[in-house]
This record gives C-alpha cells, sequence and structure tokens, in this order.
C-alpha cells in the first residue's frame, strides 16, 4: 500500500498528464460520433453568449449587403405571388390566398423559421454555424438550414437559446443533391480545400454534363425540401477508374458573411427518418 | 502587476483573438491556418508547479475547442506541449535562470537563440499531434506533411511578430 502512494506520488505529474490526455481523446471521440457531448449545453450557451456581443458589433458593418440580399429574395418572392398571373381565357385577375388552397385539401409539410447568425468559423477543416434560436423556440436537431441564396447546413446541437449548425464545409457533411437539368443524383461533400467550392459525387457517366449547370436538393433527403438552391458546376473530373463524375460546385451561398438564416421544419421528418432506419419487414 | 491578473487577461485575449480575428481570415490555403494561441501555454512563467501547467492547458485548449465546436481536439496538444514544457526548459536553461520563480520564458530572459529553439521544438509538436488527430478523421498523408509545415511556418512568423511587438516588461538577465 505504502508502495503504492509512494508510486503515484512519484508520478503524480506524468498520471495527471495521462487522465487529461484520456479526457481529450474520449471528448473528442464522443463529439465527432454524435456531437452530444458532456456539459456541451451549458457551456455552448456561455460561447453563444460571447459569440451573441461580438457579431452585434459585426452586424453593423454588413448592413448595406444584408439588406440587397433581403430584398433581393423579397423581390423574387412576391414574383411568385399567385395574383401576379393572370388566367388567359377571362379577363379577370385570379386571386387565391393560401388558406383556399390548404382547404382544397393541401398539407403543410414544411415550416420556415428566420435565425440570426452569431458565429461562423470557415477556415478549419470541421466548420460550425452558432444562431441565436434553440429549442425553446422551435429548434430540432436534423433540421436543414438555407439562407437567403442557397443551401447552409444542418442543425447538429440544440441548447435552450443557442444551436449549432454543420456547415456544408464540414469533412462528415454530406447532402443529397441533383443536377437541376435531367434529376441525376449524387451526394454534396467538401473536400476542405476551398470554402467556396463543393464536391458532388456519384454522378453517372451516362449524364451530359456542362459548366454552369445549376445543382439543387433532390427529392430523396428527409431533412432538405427538394430544388432548393445549391450551386453552379464549376469543373468536371472523371475519374478513370469508376463510371462516376465528380464535379466541383461553386456554392451559391457566400460563406464568408452568412448573415440571416431560415430553419426548415419538416413535419413528418422523425416519420420517414424512423421507417427509414427500421429493417424491411420479411415479405 | 499581480501575475495571476496578468495571465488571466491574457488568456481571454489569447482566446478572443484566436476566435474572432484568426480563425475569421480568409484561408490562402488548405495548409495554411494561422494559429497563435498556444503562446499562452508558452509564456506562462518559469516557477509554475507542473501540474497547474496542466490543468491550465487543459482547460485553455478546451476552452478554444467549446468555440469551435471541435471539445478535445485543441485541448490534447495543448496538454502534450505544457507536459513537454518544464523538460525542455531544464535542457535549455542554466541552473539558476530556471529556478528563478515568475520570470516567463522570453527572448529577454532566455536569450535569442534557446527561446527560438524552445519555440521551434513546441510549435512542431503542437501542430504534430493537431494534424495526426485530424488526419486520423480524414486526410491523407500529404495532407498531414504539407498541413504540419505550412502552419508551423506561419504560426513561428506571428510568433516573432508578437514577441517584437508585445513588449513584456522583464527583468534583464543579470549579466556577470
Amino acid at each position: 500500500m505504502r508502495n503504492i502512494l509512494l508510486f503515484i506520488q512519484r508520478y503524480f505529474t506524468f498520471i495527471c498528464f495521462l487522465i487529461l490526455q484520456i479526457l481529450c481523446i474520449v471528448l473528442l471521440s464522443r463529439s465527432s460520433k454524435s456531437h452530444e457531448t458532456f456539459f456541451s449545453t451549458a457551456a455552448n450557451e456561455v460561447t453563444g453568449k460571447v459569440n451573441q456581443q461580438y457579431s452585434g458589433v459585426r452586424q453593423y458593418f454588413s448592413l448595406r449587403e444584408t439588406n440587397r440580399m433581403l430584398t433581393e429574395e423579397n423581390a423574387r418572392l412576391r414574383n411568385e405571388l399567385t395574383n401576379n398571373y393572370i388566367d388567359t381565357t377571362s379577363t379577370q385577375l385570379v386571386t387565391t390566398d393560401s388558406t383556399q388552397r390548404d382547404s382544397v385539401g393541401r398539407m403543410r409539410k414544411y415550416t420556415f423559421l428566420p435565425a440570426h447568425v452569431i458565429g461562423n468559423t470557415i477556415t478549419l477543416q470541421n466548420n460550425f454555424i452558432t444562431i441565436e434560436r434553440g429549442s425553446a423556440q422551435g429548434v430540432q436537431k436534423g433540421m436543414a438550414v438555407t439562407s437567403p441564396q442557397g443551401i447552409v447546413g444542418v442543425v447538429v446541437e440544440a441548447g435552450p437559446n443557442i444551436s449549432r449548425i454543420m456547415s456544408l464545409l464540414h469533412r462528415n457533411s454530406k447532402v443529397s443533391a441533383m443536377l437541376k437539368k435531367d434529376a441525376v443524383t449524387g451526394s454534396l461533400e467538401w473536400d476542405g480545400t476551398d470554402p467556396s467550392y463543393l464536391t458532388l459525387r456519384n454522378i453517372p457517366k451516362s449524364s451530359v454534363i456542362k459548366k454552369g449547370d445549376t445543382v439543387l436538393t433532390s427529392n430523396y433527403s428527409a431533412n432538405f425540401p427538394s430544388r432548393l438552391m445549391v450551386g453552379t458546376v464549376a469543373d468536371i473530373r472523371s475519374d478513370s477508374e469508376s463510371n462516376f463524375f465528380s464535379l466541383k460546385v461553386k456554392t451559391a451561398v457566400n460563406f464568408f458573411n452568412v448573415q440571416y438564416v431560415y430553419l426548415i421544419e419538416n413535419v413528418r421528418y422523425k416519420e420517414q427518418l424512423s421507417l427509414e432506419q427500421t429493417p424491411p419487414a420479411r415479405q | 502587476m499581480n501575475p495571476i491578473i496578468k495571465h488571466s487577461i491574457r488568456f481571454v485575449l489569447f482566446i478572443l483573438l484566436q476566435v474572432f480575428v484568426l480563425n475569421t481570415i480568409p484561408p490562402l490555403h488548405q495548409f495554411i491556418v494561422p494559429y497563435v494561441y498556444f503562446l499562452y501555454i508558452l509564456w506562462l512563467p518559469l516557477g509554475i508547479s507542473r501540474v497547474w501547467l496542466l490543468v491550465l492547458a487543459f482547460l485553455f485548449g478546451l476552452t478554444l475547442d467549446y468555440f469551435t465546436g471541435t471539445p478535445g481536439l485543441h485541448a490534447a496538444p495543448c496538454v502534450a506541449i505544457a507536459f513537454l514544457r518544464p523538460f525542455l526548459l531544464k535542457l535549455l536553461l542554466a541552473q539558476e535562470t530556471a529556478e528563478a520563480g515568475y520570470m516567463e520564458p522570453g527572448h529577454n530572459s532566455m536569450g535569442w537563440a534557446p527561446y527560438i529553439t524552445y519555440a521551434i521544438i513546441l510549435t512542431l509538436l503542437h501542430h504534430g499531434y493537431l494534424v495526426l488527430i485530424e488526419w486520423l478523421q480524414f486526410g491523407s498523408f500529404l495532407y498531414f506533411m504539407g498541413k504540419v509545415a505550412g502552419t508551423t511556418a506561419i504560426s513561428l512568423l506571428l510568433m516573432l511578430i508578437a514577441e517584437l511587438l508585445i513588449p513584456r516588461r522583464e527583468k534583464q538577465r543579470a549579466v556577470k
């Protein structure tokens, strides 16, 4: 017994070092798997508060740009209003509002929630965006996130008032995306080199692709609504050993100055996910 | 100034500098990430107890980790360099300087050549470990080598600038 105590006394520093190293590795392996970390919600609230203060100052410098983007988006949405269209067979204006459409039998599947970005990194290999909206304001893990220009990422941690988004610029981020013209679907990833380019993999070589083709979110994603803007094809690389192209996609959203985002809630997200995760019953 | 207050202020300033300035600079290249926050650990006093050094380094790394959303990624290399720091200082310093309580490692307490050796070895170790952890998750050997080299170069440049810009008032080494 005395020898054990002497041993501990002699190698106390080394034992401390080992304990702290093991703690780091445990934290690291747990966080990269599930993003539900040891006391992380409390810590996120604190770092969130600091981010909030800083972004309050920084926001003033980009007000002009933010306003321009929001007015552009407003104009685009106004152009899609039904009362802008005239029925060709009559001289009357067709006015349809959304409540009538719902009573016709259409169900709402997606709800949009606005949120203010208070923290954002682009220089690391695993980048996250922090927003000022949490589970108390309706945020859930797995919600899709889009900005006025294009998609941004997926919610991975929802604290009471602050949430963290895994940005598309994360080495583990994977989103199902398709080409607009022929709906061929591939998987959208980031290779860690340039924050304005993503990689779209698994596009078969049979499809005809040109530079500048639009890439949208696909119909197969559980959290993203289909046909949201992702970006445009910037470069086409064909792997000689496989039957697939890997396309370099210029992102529609500028990750350097994301200010406001929309969180998209799919009402049937949990239902779809639980069905997809259970193995099919034997027929 | 009371050393505890001084080092607490440095703790906050280095975290803020790394999170809100250096991490928001648009990257020149994938391999070049300006890391300078661990200078805090390099600048802790010579007489600090080894266990305290480890605990402080762990807290410091973990604080940065919660800002970047990667718990453990920066804490692990910080603890590693904090563990190796006393051995390295013992090798590089004359006996009487190593025991001088509140003095900090720096070019005026150690002399330029030993200080730069100290900085280069710990920077290489820190980046080597940090990128190794990243490499285990993704990337290739080229990624590992390139990133360690690029990041170390830019860190040493920034540390040299910091050393020249920030006058740390120290008693000059007694000339015999």
